[in-house]
């Protein structure tokens, strides 16, 4: 099994009704979700969408509800089956799979993480992740160790015997994680995971994914409303909105360079200090500024260096990452990213270089 | 003339209608006219007549037109029609229902002849399997105690072992059709009015059939009445409890690719089974309402001291026996009851 998986999805279609492909023809010709609604009675899901998952990152999905995110990561897996377009894993059209090689793919290659938390309510705790190795048939002798370790790792040890039911809402999130980690399929599904839970634990949970994934490097397809989340989580983060991707890419840049007023009514909330990084702003060129005040790493967030700097805005710091020095960061140039997009819009918008992958 | 006589000669139908025939019996109607010696009105279409307008019905039509058939031939033809096919129907019933005889006469030779104290220790034991109670023990031994104190208990264990044999093929059956019928819209579209026409027919017309179809000795005749009318409740639940599953869990359950039969069997089974188990409860309740009165076709038991009770005007008889069917009731809800109690408790599902 290979333990990298890429993930591209290439014109994407889905009409929902009762006549998907005439309708389809309707969308290919330019008709908005409106219009098809109100004339054909059909819901477009989603229309012409692009994305390359590329293997062992967390590419995040975001939009807000009604904008077809759940519909497209149930496309991963065939859940929900296209109206038009290729899905390719590992350079696949899975779209092409017969039943057998699907079940295949979802048993052995997928697993998915729910929103609220979908685990087997008259199963114990180690039943429940060690489900998807059971519905392979392998023996319980064959995975009880791994679901036992892989528990312990999402900090359930000894609670193996419990049944969902009396574990708290964080706590059978963490079972339903260590179900798909217990799988040991290279992709992961995660549909909302994290939406129904307590805003302290889910940071908790957060943190928990991030440093599982710094040595799984497992492909994760993470579907949020919460563009905080998103940002944290992402490494390449998707847009939806009404079925239709407006941007996509490096959060980072999404964040300095939105293309939508769409996009930036929704990044006006975030606290932009917190959530930048310092390799996003610093210059790279070789010349140094005069005076250097310090050394920062690269993706230490602006927050830390203003912090750092007490707010002094005549400061230079030398950027290094793993120890090589990568670039310069000048204090002014920092506060000029902080500003919020509205008042840069124009600017932004000229300079951004943005397109679909 | 007749009121509908100007229908067929309007439509210059009186050659085909033919001459009156006078062979078939008379009518209740006719008998009475012929009594008080007023014969039929011959005259024609009469105005003042319009208040007492008959709807043409058949026997108004056949009046007018001898070759459209009376009512009662239609109640004839279908009697008729099930006389004719009544052989071959039974010569594929007839086997294929035999083993519900063996069945059942096994289980009353079985009922009736076990000593009284082995038997009690085999249903306390059956009851502490299902419901893991002190409570309940004592009461299925104070019922069963009250029963052979007062010379009811041969009847009573007659009446449960018919129970247990249909309740058990109701499960058998009832499960299985509920779980088809709960794949597919189409069998549950076709089902339902079957279901609805078991369930509203009056008892004593299933007997009917039944009566004609095997003989009254044979114990398969009372066996089908009671499983056709107890079996709808299992059936109903099973498909209700499937599809009431929590589509999250289907969902978890696809995405991790089971098939159709780990899915039937690893999650929808459990997860409906507190249904399930709700739809056994109510068709052992309806096999006891029903074998109380099957004992009018020769089932044994309770039910044979009631109708003794109706027939013969014994007051005491018959209470006293509806007091013991009171009791069963009582004893069996209670135990199934607590059977359910602990599948819900395993399988409690927690609501977001």
């Amino acid at each position: 099994m290979s333990q990298s998986a890429s993930i591209s999805i290439r014109n994407l279609y889905k009409v929902f009704g009762s006549q998907p492909l005439k309708a389809l023809e309707h969308v290919r010709a330019g008709m908005s979700k409106s219009e098809l609604m109100n004339k054909h009675r059909h819901v477009l899901g989603l229309r012409d969408i692009n994305v390359e998952m590329q293997a062992g990152e967390i590419t995040v999905i975001m939009g807000l509800s009604g904008s077809g995110k759940s519909t497209l990561i149930r496309h991963v897996n065939r859940l929900i089956e296209p109206t038009a377009g290729e899905i390719l894993v590992n350079g696949e059209n899975i779209l092409k799979f017969g039943e057998t090689r699907l079940r295949e793919l979802r048993r052995k290659q997928m697993s998915m993480v729910f929103q609220h938390f979908a685990l087997l309510p008259h199963k114990t705790v180690l039943d429940n992740a060690g489900m998807a190795r059971a519905v392979r048939g392998e023996d319980r002798s064959g995975y009880e160790q791994d679901a036992r370790d892989w528990l312990a790792r999402v900090g359930l040890d000894g609670q193996e015997a419990q049944y969902p039911h009396q574990l708290s809402g964080g706590m059978q999130q963490r079972v339903g994680i260590a179900r798909a980690l217990t799988s040991n399929a290279p992709i992961m599904l995660m549909d909302e995971a994290f939406s129904a839970l307590d805003p302290l634990i889910r940071t908790d949970m957060q943190d928990l994914l991030l440093e599982l994934q710094q040595e799984l490097h497992k492909t994760i397809v993470f579907i949020s409303h919460d563009l905080d989340e998103a940002l944290k989580l992402a490494d390449h983060l998707v847009i939806l909105k009404d079925g239709v991707v407006v941007q996509q890419g490096e959060p980072q840049e999404i964040l300095l360079a939105p293309i939508d007023p769409y996009i930036v009514d929704f990044i006006s909330d975030i606290n932009r200090a917190r959530v930048l990084r310092v390799r996003s702003v610093m210059d790279t060129a070789a010349t140094p500024p005069p005076a250097i005040a310090g050394k920062v790493d690269a993706d230490a967030t602006l927050e830390s260096v203003l912090a750092l700097s007490k707010g002094d805005t005549s400061l230079s710091y030398e950027v290094h990452r793993a120890g090589a020095q990568v670039g310069y960061l000048n204090m002014q140039k920092l506060v000029r990213a902080l500003v919020p997009t509205q008042a840069a819009q124009g600017g932004m918008r000229n300079s951004a270089r943005m397109k679909p992958e | 003339m007749t009121t509908y006589s100007f229908i067929f000669d309007g439509l210059g139908l009186r050659n085909w209608c033919g001459e009156p025939q006078r062979s078939g019996p008379m009518t209740m109607a006719e008998l009475l006219a012929r009594g008080s010696g007023t014969a039929e009105p011959e005259t024609g279409f009469d105005w003042s007549a319009i208040w007492s307008l008959p709807f043409p019905s058949l026997d108004e039509l056949h009046k007018a037109c001898a070759a459209i058939p009376r009512s009662r031939d239609l109640t004839k033809s279908l009697e008729t029609g099930f006389l004719n096919i009544r052989e071959s129907l039974k010569y594929v019933l007839d086997p294929l229902t035999q083993p519900l005889s063996w069945a059942l006469e096994t289980a009353l030779f079985v009922a009736v002849n076990t000593p009284w104290w082995l038997m009690l220790m085999v249903l306390l034991v059956v009851v502490w399997i299902a419901g893991r109670s002190m409570a309940l023990i004592a009461l299925v031994a104070g019922v069963m105690g009250f029963l052979l104190f007062v010379d009811h208990y041969i009847f009573a264990m007659q009446t449960l072992a018919i129970i247990f044999v249909c309740a058990f093929l109701c499960v058998i059956m009832g499960v299985p059709a509920g779980i088809a019928m709960s794949r597919s819209d189409r069998l549950q579209r076709l089902m339902i009015p079957v279901l609805d026409m078991l369930q509203t027919l009056p008892t004593f017309v299933y007997l009917i059939p039944l009566i004609f179809l095997f003989s009254v000795t044979e114990p398969k005749l009372y066996g089908i009445a009671i499983i056709l009318y107890a079996i709808v409740p299992v059936i109903r639940l099973t498909d209700l409890g499937i599809r009431l599953v929590d589509k999250d869990v289907i969902e978890a359950a696809e995405a991790f690719g089971m098939t159709r039969h780990q899915k039937l069997i690893r999650v929808q089974i459990p997860l409906a089974l507190p249904n399930i188990m709700a739809g056994v409860n109510q068709t052992i309740m309806m096999s006891l309402a029903m074998v109380v009165i099957a004992s009018l076709v020769s089932a044994p038991g309770l039910g044979v001291l009631v109708l003794r009770g109706i027939r013969n005007l014994e007051l005491g008889v018959g209470l006293m026996a509806g007091l013991g069917i009171v009791l069963l009731a009582v004893i069996l809800d209670r135990v199934t009851k607590a059977a359910l109690a602990r599948v819900n408790a395993a399988a409690s599902v927690p609501r977001h």
